[in-house]
């Protein structure tokens, strides 16, 4: 058994800190056993102990699929075909199983993305942890439950005798997140590769998160290798970047030097997708009021046999309007309840009071049959486009549906979907195709145009920007803020992401748990909020301290001097 | 979890009553006459109206329901036409085989499949999974009366290793009761094994792929450990669903196996009540079994809970 670090003397002297943890030298990965070309090429980069070193780059960049090579967990049709990666100088591509297994969790650990599914459902949580120490260690049980209650204390987790006991499904996101962590660094791993462990999570809890990493990362000196498509996250914790584009590495260098300096065209492109926090002027527009949303409330009763299920509100007594080309943002944390308030509006759920008049005519009691004429007046766009179009159904029939059902012959309907598709920026030959022959950002523009094809009066957009990438996300944005000023069409925004809110929506409606906090102009709402809670809201948002489109630290605005803007100290 | 069961036993009671309405319709919507069908051809008028009489025929329809309810309520299932003896009775007498039958082939079954599932999926893709899937396909393929007639021929014609058929108790010693058992479990269990490995093993893979089993592998876990304590333990729930359906079939595999072994339980006993038209055995077997593949339901939804915690009554 080698000697583990389990106790708390840090053994690492000084020469040891200059020598990098991780080495990766020309590391290449390829598919298969093919010949062909490999996805992952030339890739180096090394971390210091005590560093953070983030790697950002778009999805499909192999920025993922280089961390699972490190760990020897690329999945089988991915192996590794050239290059080193060294850790304390060993290197693990050519370690045996054996070895890796020795290595995980002992020398390398790392944490993922999604909190939620990271966890086995089936075991406790005190056992998932103390699996580590059972595998690596030869500790006596009461041993093993010392340390790993002293891990979930020190992850701050509250109650840890009731949380050793629970199953993950009893724990909300962020808890299971410190759950995570706990198992990654119970037993003090140089290196903690920490792949989008934030993503998943809310603002408020992502802070939590990103302090709780820096805070272990400073007590056991420990390497860590974040990888991210944030650069707001990027800009709060990063010692140093690597940008990563199509399987090679772009770009490394200091975050003042990445975020301030960049040298390659690419990075440019991407810091300077990231949108302001704060939001650009607009001159209210007085239109006629299309939508008319007054006291909605949406409680689901949890319908028992015997007992009377407790009454939850999802959404209590919200009100809004919307004018005639104007976007009005709802944001809030899941469980806040927009996007309730979104299905409700649509009628895809059926509210339990209130009145949400369309052009005047109330459609919230209306019975299914007598809404169909309204659906036309209102449509939506969806979070997920990989899962908003059905992948059998062509994209041109996809786009014509609704017309089709509301009765426009065939071919009237096709030659407006052709229109449709150049309006959102595709080729018109995109209707003989399939979903699957088009990316996600091309998806969701083919969902804009789906729900565009009726020429609705008002467009709700349930987080239709969330899963995209920034440089994606400004495209889509731009194309929504294009639409608006050409068709005077209406859009309801939903979205947990300020940046977003700040730069498409004039109005914005913060909700927490079912009702709205605050509501006002954008620029009021996001510089001089009235409410804790929405100032909570935005000092959580990741970043706020570098403006991103001109590559420098946030200058304090002598115009709004809100404390809350105040920039983190670049060096 | 008590309020739970209470619910669904509950719950059983109005199907229990609908199927014994529909036994009771049964009977009486067969064509023609149920005691002219019961006094046979030679039967004399006087005869007729004494069965009616006797069956209570000659009262009103909703009346009969009521005494057959009535009479079930206190566990009277009737008398058999044939010996006159007890329904339940006969059913009590032949339990045992039956009984002892259905729960070595799910014992036996558990045993080889769930193992050989485990395997065919650490393998995914080898030759060894192949070899496990081709044998499976053959195995749910072939006839359980084909089997057992094969095993027969092998076992007990040419190496004359086991007894060809028949029964005996196990107050007759172990031997004895053992060796007449083998192969019609084995005969029985052969479409089980196939079924229930070729179901553990898609869970199992599927289970493979989820992110919980990534996690256990950065915790240095060695595969042995991944799939038996990570990945089996989350695939149970689908497999032992498809383990509670099988024990419900498993009812029609008895009666064949127990007619090609001549084994003296429920299911020779369907057939004979069948072949004699005896109508008041046939209900009362059709009730029992009714019984039994609600009580297995019942039992594996409350099963559920124990391999996946998210599940709570």
């Amino acid at each position: 058994m080698r000697n583990l670090p389990l106790d708390s003397d840090d053994t690492g002297c000084d020469t040891d800190r200059e020598k990098p943890v991780l080495q990766i030298e020309d590391l290449a990965i390829q598919i298969g056993g093919s010949a062909a070309r490999p996805v992952i090429r030339n890739v180096s980069y090394d971390i210091k102990p005590g560093e953070t070193l983030c790697v950002v780059g778009e999805s499909g960049s192999g920025k993922s699929v280089t961390s699972l090579a490190i760990m020897g967990l690329l999945p089988d049709a991915l192996r590794s075909c050239g290059g080193r990666v060294l850790l304390d100088g060993e290197d693990v591509l050519k370690a045996s199983p054996a070895r890796l297994r020795e290595l995980r969790a002992t020398r390398m650990a790392m944490i993922f993305q999604e909190p939620m599914t990271a966890l086995n459902p089936a075991e406790t949580i005190g056992r998932q942890i103390d699996e580590v120490l059972r595998i690596h260690t030869k500790l006596g049980r009461k041993e093993r439950r010392r340390r790993v209650l002293a891990m979930l204390e020190s992850v701050h987790l509250p109650d840890i005798e009731r949380i050793y006991d629970a199953y993950p499904h009893q724990l909300s996101g962020g808890q299971r997140q410190r759950v995570v962590i706990s198992i990654a660094l119970i037993l003090r791993p140089k290196l903690l590769i920490a792949d989008e462990p934030t993503t998943a999570l809310d603002v408020t809890t992502q802070k939590q998160i990103l302090a709780l990493i820096r805070e272990l990362q400073q007590k056991h000196n420990t390497a860590v290798l974040f990888i991210t498509h944030d650069f707001g996250v990027v800009a709060e914790i990063a010692d140093r970047i690597v940008v990563m584009n199509s399987g090679q590495v772009i770009e490394v260098g200091t975050r003042e030097e990445i975020l301030a300096h960049p040298r390659e065209a690419y990075t440019r492109m991407l810091v300077s997708s990231v949108p302001s926090l704060v939001p650009k002027r607009r001159e209210a527009e007085r239109n006629e009021v299309v939508l008319d949303v007054c006291g909605l409330s949406k409680t689901y009763a949890d319908k028992r046999l015997f007992r009377r299920g407790r009454p939850v509100a999802a959404a209590q007594d919200v009100n809004l309007t919307l004018r005639r080309g104007e976007i009005v943002g709802i944001v809030g944390e899941s469980g806040s309840g927009k996007s309730t308030v979104a299905r409700c509006i649509v009628r895809l759920l059926d509210p339990t009071s209130g009145t949400i008049r369309i052009h005047g005519s109330d459609i919230a009691q209306t019975s299914r049959s007598h809404l169909r004429p309204f659906r036309r007046r209102i449509q939506i766009v969806f979070q997920d486009p990989y899962r908003s179009l059905n992948p059998r159904v062509k994209v041109g029939d996809a786009v014509v549906e609704g017309l089709l059902n509301f009765g426009t012959p065939r071919d009237d309907a096709m030659a407006k979907a052709k229109n449709l598709l150049r309006t959102v920026g595709l080729d018109e030959e995109a209707i003989h195709r399939y979903p699957h022959q088009f990316s996600g950002g091309q998806r969701q523009r083919i969902c804009i145009a789906r729900a565009l094809a009726l020429e609705p009066d008002v467009l709700v957009a349930d987080e239709a920007v969330s899963a995209l990438d920034v440089s994606v996300q400004a495209q889509v944005l731009r194309l929504l803020d294009e639409i608006r000023e050409r068709t005077g069409i209406a859009v309801l925004f939903i979205t947990h992401d300020l940046r977003v809110a700040a730069q498409i929506c004039d109005g914005i409606v913060v909700m927490q748990n079912g009702r709205i906090i605050e509501a006002g102009p954008a620029e009021e709402v996001l510089t001089a909020p009235r409410q804790a809670y929405t100032r909570t809201l935005i000092e959580a948002a990741p970043g706020r301290g570098w403006d991103f489109q001109n590559f420098r630290p946030l200058q304090i605005d002598s115009a709004k001097p809100a404390d809350a803007m105040q920039p983190k100290q670049i060096h | 979890m008590l309020a739970y069961v209470v619910r669904r036993l509950l719950a059983t009671l109005p199907v229990i009553v609908m199927v014994a309405v529909v036994v009771f319709a049964m009977l009486r919507l067969t064509p023609g006459d149920p005691a002219a069908i019961i006094a046979g051809n030679d039967a004399t008028a006087e005869q007729l109206q004494q069965i009616r009489q006797s069956m209570g025929l000659d009262k009103p329809i909703y009346q009969q329901l009521i005494q057959w309810i009535a009479q079930l309520l206190q566990g009277d299932l009737g008398v058999s036409l044939l010996s006159g003896t007890p329904v339940l009775g006969m059913i009590g007498d032949r339990m045992g085989p039956s009984l002892v039958l259905a729960i070595s082939t799910i014992t036996l079954t558990v045993i080889i499949a769930i193992p050989l599932g485990v395997t065919a999926a650490w393998r995914q893709g080898r030759l060894l999974d192949r070899a496990i899937m081709t044998l499976s396909v053959f195995g749910f393929s072939v006839p359980t009366f084909v089997i057992g007639y094969l095993l027969v021929y092998l076992f007990s014609i040419q190496m004359g290793w086991l007894p060809v058929q028949g029964y005996r108790p196990l107050s007759d010693g172990f031997g004895p009761f053992a060796e007449r058992l083998i192969l019609p479990v084995l005969a029985l269990s052969t479409v089980y094994i196939a079924l229930i490995a070729r179901i553990t093993r898609s869970s199992i893979i599927e289970v493979m792929g989820e992110d919980f089993i990534r996690t256990a592998r950065a915790k240095g876990a060695n595969e042995h450990v991944v799939l038996m304590r990570h990945a089996l333990r989350n695939a149970a729930v689908p497999i032992l669903t498809i383990i509670g359906i099988g024990m419900a079939s498993l009812i029609s595999g008895v009666v064949v196996t127990e007619s090609v072994f001549n084994l003296p339980g429920l299911g020779r006993l369907v057939v004979e009540a069948v072949l004699a038209r005896d109508y008041p055995v046939i209900q009362g077997l059709i009730l029992l079994f009714s019984f039994i593949y609600i009580m297995i339901n019942l039992a594996v939804d409350l099963l559920y809970p124990v391999f996946d915690p998210r599940i709570r009554y």
